[in-house]
């Protein structure tokens, strides 16, 4: 069934909790750089679940010791795209690659109508499913939220 | 909900709790191995203070902001400088004042880009990686450069204003540079004197205390001088003081670097086994082969 719980839409770690505070945020991203993650900041008004890459929001932050400066950039990211969905993303290179290890939602927009259930009929009565978001459909970018 | 904490009674002395938070620990290591730089240890012990009576009164549910404790050391070459700015993290760490107590060392290179607009990202970020630490710009004057306007250094020098003031809690940061021409360019940025509160002055050392700075480095390094070398190499540190380019600690560790060269050579070149004793004593022959002597002949 395509619901949509809460009229939330449910990506990432912990996207079934009330929305994380700042402080919530701050230990996330302490165990983060405990275990040397490099954190990045997204920012995206599509949400669909296949939409895997988000634009960044700055570069991915190497090296830093205190989560006080990435804090800054959510910050930032928040009032530059105040209805936009923005998440947090941490890497680990320890694969030779920049794996995401953890991913989480920091902020969404203030109405978020959801998705609906799209079915095609195709030859032989055959049917495929496929989601589209009623904002991304109705509005063009920049003016989904 | 500070009402119940008034009531408080005090139950530490605040020598029981130097003790008790490592403190004391950490600025006894600072005398044992900085040699001399009275003014710096007087202020580094005030500035603990400070910060241990402010708990207290924290406790006891009376005002305590934080302090600013943004700094600028001067002083000559190879006084100290940077030495003392990685203790400073060490000591603001075990004070519970910063989070993460690591330091990140910068010079005009890592904070100012090369055109416009790559100016503000490098600084930023360069502040990012220092927060929950100390930031240490080393001959921080060079960020100002007054005989070209359009130097980008200007801009960092804005973020960086603004950052010491709105991330008072987040991060330290200590300027750095040789004592007149950082006084040039806190005259022309009043922003940057005024937001730093603490400025020290780092005095040259006596030759005394360059002696003692020898035998700490020989004794880090397992080396020790024999008894006709002590004379000889305070002969060769009050000849080398009156030459140009005397930087005090720094030429002291050039010199015993050299005469570790001599050593070696020396030893090289023998035939006999050699012993723990002789891969371990520095002699007069190895210090007096030095070019100081030599000039000092020739002049008189």
């Amino acid at each position: 069934m395509m619901t949509n719980h809460g009229k939330r839409v449910t990506q990432g770690q912990f996207s079934y909790l009330p929305d994380l505070t700042d402080a919530q945020i701050t230990m996330q991203i302490e165990y983060a750089l405990k275990r040397n993650y490099a954190v990045g900041i997204e920012y995206t008004d599509d949400p669909h679940p296949r939409n895997t890459y988000w634009e960044m929001y700055g570069n991915p932050m190497f090296d830093l010791k205190d989560p006080a400066g990435i804090l800054l950039e959510i910050n930032a990211c928040r009032k530059t795209f105040p209805s936009h969905y923005v998440r947090v993303t941490a890497f680990d290179s320890t694969q030779g690659v920049e794996s995401v290890r953890m991913s989480f939602i920091v902020n969404r927009p203030a109405n978020e109508p959801g998705f609906r259930l799209v079915r095609s009929e195709q030859e032989g009565r055959n049917i495929r499913y496929s989601i589209e978001s009623y904002s991304v459909q109705s509005h063009g970018e920049g003016e989904r939220y | 909900m500070n009402a119940p904490a008034s009531e408080a009674a005090i139950t530490t002395t605040p020598s029981q709790m130097l003790e008790a938070s490592g403190v004391r620990a950490v600025l006894d290591k600072l005398d044992a191995e900085l040699i001399g730089l009275a003014p710096v240890k007087g202020r580094i012990r005030d500035i603990a203070a400070l910060l241990l009576i402010d708990k207290l009164r924290d406790q006891q549910g009376l005002q305590s902001t934080p302090p600013s404790l943004h700094m600028c050391f001067t002083g000559n070459p190879g006084t100290g400088k940077t030495t003392v700015a990685m203790r400073m993290a060490e000591v603001l760490k075990q004070l519970g004042y910063v989070r993460k107590g690591h330091l990140v060392a910068v010079t005009r290179d890592d904070l100012v880009g090369q055109f416009i607009g790559h100016t503000a990202p490098k600084t930023k970020e360069v502040v990012k990686k220092a927060m929950g630490g100390v930031l240490f710009i080393d001959e921080a004057y060079y960020l100002y450069k007054p005989e070209n306007e359009r130097d980008y250094g200007q801009e960092s020098i804005e973020i960086l204003l603004q950052v010491m003031e709105n991330h008072r809690d987040d991060l330290v940061v200590i300027l750095a540079g040789y004592k007149d021409r950082m006084d040039t360019f806190f005259g022309s940025n009043p922003g940057m004197a005024s937001r730093i509160a603490h400025h020290i002055d780092f005095p040259d050392y006596s030759e005394a205390e360059l002696m003692q700075i020898a035998q700490l480095m020989l004794g880090q390094l397992n080396y020790r001088f024999d008894e006709a070398a002590a004379p000889a190499f305070t002969r060769y540190v009050s000849l080398r003081r009156q030459q140009p380019h005397f930087a005090n600690a720094r030429s002291i560790r050039n010199a015993l670097d050299r005469i570790r060269l001599r050593h070696a050579t020396r030893l090289f070149v023998t035939d006999s086994v050699l012993t723990r004793e002789q891969l371990s004593t520095l002699t007069a022959e190895d210090i007096l082969a030095s070019r100081v002597f030599g000039l000092n002949a020739k002049g008189a």
